[in-house]
């Protein structure tokens, strides 16, 4: 178990390597001046070049990266022109906020998903199979940025029964966490529905029914068991869009996170505070990654010996 | 299965004709200007006139969805035609060229897959600056990759196949294989990524235009179309609804569509 987990630790440098690199040559690289872009086009050479001086952006760009790599090593992601303060210290205060929300967002898409999928999967073909799905297809289909502004006009505006927006305690978060979870929900929903039926027709079940279980407690006891490790993969795969889903969310909730903090960025020009977000995303990503790979393991004992 | 007992294909190509319907003949159909501002019709409820109400500045909201529809279906489009093109060489390049330049390429496609979701397309349209074709650009270098995959597994698993050693032994060059006999048959598994994929990038560019990251006012964008009506939600619903049923029906059109080929292929095969 601890040699995968190294492994997969090991494989994990060369990927966050990347991202960096990645990170640094989108601010550097891509062409526009992000200098002239911060100051406007009325913006004299002299201010051009002090400002460029002020950020380094004068020295050759394998200097600057250097600069960058060493910085980030020790937690220094540079000063925000927009906030006057550290980059570092501005993610560290609005982080928790998006881990937060992301993380309400996965348990509201997992509490859905599990009852939705499980009747599905247990009647295929059947009426409740058929709503679930429906709702399934909905979900995927509905965007975050038309699902927001529905539930706030229903649960906040008609009924008064939830905040608005902003960040304050457990009702706060209700609708924006609704908001986020529905897509993945209904992303898990069709995969556990489609191993529940793929597993229904495999010898250990045909077993377990024999031997006097009823096909829905074989179902829930061995079959779920093992649908379950598509759902692991699955959300590997979904831990990005549910990343990306809390930045809008933050947006339209007013969410005192890191992609309020990035787009507020991208608005003021703020490079700097822009590359810094965009690292802390792209980093929490490649973790939620390796945390899905852990999970893997921990769920499916093959994967340990592999 | 047949294409008529196939609901999902059956839903998904009448909700993407009708959409199709919108972008192309719509603006013909409706004659209001989506850009003609009417302070006497601001936030008006929906009546004969206007039929899906006027926004903030007295605009007609039904002219602009239309003309939304043209630009979400247009820049989806061009988007997953010119990612699916740099994917599929870049993809079928690394399957044919041998397993370092594989190994490099893939890689290349690993980190820039790293970055999750629609990230990558907001921090490019952060630099490049908002406007249609930069953003088109960073939804074409979110889209790519995928495609990249998916064409460079397939040829890998075809490019074992007899036929295609059968021509390589008959002397056909790399580029001829990859035209003449590995696209024509990996073109039904790209045609359903590229149909969920167009579902996508309408998702995407109404989320960067919400964003502001998009296409700039006044030019109507379903995207930025939510965004504006977000600040009447109590007094005009109508102004979030329309373009939120617009951008939610799309994307279920093109992924039921997707459902309905996959459905299809899979029964073929």
């Amino acid at each position: 178990m601890s040699r995968y987990f190294a492994r997969r630790l090991a494989q994990l440098v060369p990927v966050a390597l990347g991202v960096v690199t990645l990170t640094f040559a989108l601010i550097h690289l891509v062409p526009g001046d992000p200098v002239v872009a911060m100051l406007g086009e009325s913006a004299t050479p002299t201010d051009i070049e002090g400002l460029r001086q002020e950020l380094g952006l004068d020295r050759p760009l394998l200097t600057q990266y250097g600069a960058f790599l060493a910085g980030l090593a020790v937690g220094d992601l540079g000063e925000s022109i927009s906030q006057h303060r550290s980059v570092a210290s501005l993610i560290r205060e609005r982080y928790p906020a998006t881990i937060e929300l992301a993380a309400a967002g996965l348990v509201v898409g997992m509490l859905l998903a599990f009852p939705l999928g499980i009747i599905a999967g247990a009647r295929p073909g059947s009426a409740a199979d058929l709503g679930a799905m429906g709702f399934a297809v909905l979900g995927i289909s509905v965007p975050h940025i038309y699902l927001g502004p529905l539930l706030m006009i229903f649960f906040s505006l008609d009924l008064g029964w939830l905040p608005l927006t902003g960040r304050g305690g457990f009702d706060h978060l209700v609708l924006p966490a609704v908001t986020l979870g529905t897509a993945l929900a209904a992303v898990t929903a069709r995969m556990l529905r489609q191993s529940l039926v793929q597993i229904s027709g495999s010898d250990y079940l045909r077993t377990a029914r024999s031997k006097g279980l009823s096909a829905s407690a074989a179902l829930l006891r061995h079959g779920l068991r093992n649908a379950i490790t598509s759902v692991v993969t699955l959300l590997g795969l979904e831990a990005g869009a549910l990343l990306t889903g809390a930045l809008i969310v933050e947006m339209i909730f007013s969410w005192p996170g890191i992609g309020r903090l990035l787009i507020g960025a991208i608005n003021a020009r703020d490079y700097p505070l822009v590359e810094g977000c965009v690292l802390a995303f792209a980093l929490t990503y490649v973790v939620a990654n390796m945390l899905t790979d852990a999970l893997y393991a921990l769920v499916d004992p093959r994967v340990r010996l592999r | 299965m047949k294409p008529s007992r196939n609901p999902a294909l059956l839903g998904g190509t009448a909700l993407v004709l009708v959409l199709l319907f919108a972008a192309l003949v719509g603006p013909a159909l409706v004659k209001a200007n989506p850009l003609a501002i009417d302070l006497a019709d601001t936030l008006a409820a929906p009546s004969r006139a206007h039929p899906l109400g006027c926004d903030g500045l007295g605009r007609d909201v039904l002219a602009r969805i239309v003309w939304g529809a043209r630009l979400s279906l247009g820049i989806s489009l061009s988007v997953v035609l010119v990612s699916l093109t740099i994917g599929g060489l870049i993809g079928g390049a690394a399957a044919l060229a041998g397993a370092r330049v594989d190994n490099l390429i893939m890689r290349g496609v690993d980190v820039v897959l790293a970055f999750p979701g629609i990230l990558l397309a907001i921090a490019l349209a952060a630099i490049l600056g908002p406007g249609l074709l930069d953003l088109a650009i960073a939804l074409c270098a979110m889209g790519w990759t995928g495609y990249a995959r998916v064409v460079r597994g397939e040829v890998l698993t075809l490019r074992e196949r007899e036929y295609v050693t059968a021509a390589e032994a008959l002397g056909a060059g790399r580029g001829r294989i990859l035209l003449r006999h590995l696209l024509p048959a990996i073109a039904g598994p790209v045609a359903v990524q590229a149909t969920f994929g167009i579902g996508g990038i309408i998702g995407a560019e109404a989320a960067l235009s919400f964003l502001g990251l998009g296409a700039r006012p006044p030019t109507p964008s379903w995207g930025n179309m939510l965004d504006a009506g977000r600040a009447f939600l109590l007094v005009a619903p109508h102004l979030t609804t329309a373009p939120g049923l617009a951008i939610g029906l799309s994307i279920l059109g093109f992924n039921l569509l997707g459902d309905g080929l996959a459905q299809l292929a899979a029964t073929r095969s």
